[in-house]
């Protein structure tokens, strides 16, 4: 299994990997850390005309705190330097969590944060994340910057808004609400293995004991990673009872997810596997915003 | 005519310079540029872990790699470990506990537990077991494996 032949593209900075990706226009493609799109080259299911290398532009490489108490992260940090990161783990604990059932650790220690998500698996991890997380991506090209909302971003499987002459530069997470518990939840035939089904939310509390915001992401059981809006919708302003709950994940597993049927799991079991996660998800959720 | 990139990555302390198809998966160029057969390919797409080599540091898959991309970077493949003679503490604890059949697996298992005992030089089972999950045994069942990996972190504790 060898790849085939592609003209490749090792430029030192952003300006120059813009140039490029312009001058390329839909011939380039970005290489990131190449976990995904090699081993698609290597069965030659992907044949880009050319690549262009980020992984000598170190200025996309960061983690930074935002002064509201985000962080931005750019899109060159490898998944293992995320997931050990002290601020991160401070600001984020979800999100070490999540980043732990990304692959293996040989996977994640040259995987990167804004490849996984310019990349749009629908059964990947971090698309699901950034859309829990309500992320800003900061998209940039030749001709300047523009920011798209996580929610905006993903089209389709492997599908995103993004030009070809435009790269995934920068994360940047708004912080976690004060009273926010969170909660990952996932099913799959063996540890990091790809999800059957999997499900993230967070909870966040008004400060009494009634919900502010419930957030539900799903990935594995459609086109795209989803973020369902029924848990909002019941539970925001209401105490979140077992009952609630319950109601619910019932509505996610049936209205709110489009799982396939392969090999692994038919569309049926999957929507079980939902309605079971989601009501975990929201319940630990709910336990962890309440300590 | 083909595109050749110039390298310089330093392979077991010794800097190799070649001019290279930026196609070039990084397994390719440690086994058949450089010779250095240790470093096995078994499914060449990241999900068998026999491939395994240290990246400045830190363990990565040589299959799913272009060498072009590590341009700069350190490696150790299981060569730098040790010798028939005399073996590292992992490889003599693989050995001793019999953690390898066929041992097609093994230079990828033993890559993988430098770096684990690098930051866990105490673990329990379920650490070890964790630690492997990314590279496959199709004769051991693990057992061994993990007993091995324990024993490896004993061993350099002994040191």
């Amino acid at each position: 299994m060898k790849p085939a032949p592609f003209d490749y593209y090792a430029p030192t900075s952003v300006e120059e990997a813009l140039d490029k990706l312009t001058e390329l226009g839909y011939s380039g493609k970005v290489l990131a850390g190449g976990q995904s799109l090699i081993p698609a080259m290597n069965f030659r299911m992907a044949r880009p005309t050319a690549l262009v290398d980020l992984n000598k532009v170190k200025e996309l490489s960061y983690i930074k705190p935002t002064a509201d108490g985000g962080l931005a992260i750019g899109t060159m940090t490898r998944d293992s330097v995320v997931e050990e990161d002290l601020l991160v783990s401070e600001r984020f604990p979800i999100l070490v969590k999540t980043i732990k059932h990304i692959a293996h650790k040989q996977i994640r220690n040259r995987g990167t944060f804004g490849g996984a998500i310019a990349h749009a698996d629908p059964a990947a991890q971090l698309p699901a994340a950034v859309l829990l997380l309500d992320a800003n991506l900061k998209v940039l090209s030749k001709s300047g910057e523009r920011w798209v909302k996580a929610e905006d971003f993903f089209i389709g499987p492997f599908m995103t808004v993004l030009e070809p002459e435009e790269m995934l530069a920068e994360v940047v997470l708004p912080p976690m609400a004060p009273n926010t518990g969170a909660s990952y939840q996932q099913v799959s035939r063996q540890k990091g293995g790809y999800a059957q089904a999997a499900v993230i939310s967070t909870v966040t509390f008004d400060g009494s004991d009634r919900v502010k915001e419930a957030r539900v992401a799903l990935f594995s059981v459609g086109e795209s990673a989803l973020l369902a809006n029924k848990p909002n919708q019941v539970l925001a302003g209401q105490v979140p009872t077992a009952e609630a709950i319950e109601e619910v994940a019932a509505y996610v597993a049936k209205n709110e997810c489009d799982p396939g049927t392969d090999i692994h799991g038919t569309e049926e079991y999957r929507r079980n596997l939902v309605h079971v996660l989601v009501r975990r998800a929201l319940t630990e959720a709910v336990q962890q915003a309440k300590k | 005519m083909t595109q050749k990139v110039k390298v310089a990555i330093t392979v077991n302390g010794t800097l190799y310079e070649r001019e290279v198809e930026p196609r070039l998966l990084l397994s390719d160029f440690i086994r058949h540029e450089l010779g250095l057969k240790g470093t096995h390919v078994g499914c060449e797409h990241g999900l068998c872990g026999a491939c395994t080599v240290l990246i400045d540091g830190h363990t990565a898959r040589s299959c799913t790699l272009f060498t072009v991309m590590v341009d700069g970077s350190d490696i150790k493949t299981v060569e730098s470990l040790g010798t028939m003679e005399e073996m590292h503490p992992i490889q003599e604890a693989f050995s001793e506990v019999h953690a390898l059949q066929c041992g097609f697996c093994t230079p990828g298992f033993l890559m993988t537990t430098v770096e684990f005992l690098e930051g866990n030089p105490n673990p329990t089972a379920e650490e070890a077991r964790e630690a492997i999950d990314g590279n496959f045994c199709r004769c051991t069942g693990y057992e061994n494996i993990v007993e091995a990996v324990q024993l490896a972190a004993k061993k350099m504790a002994a040191h």
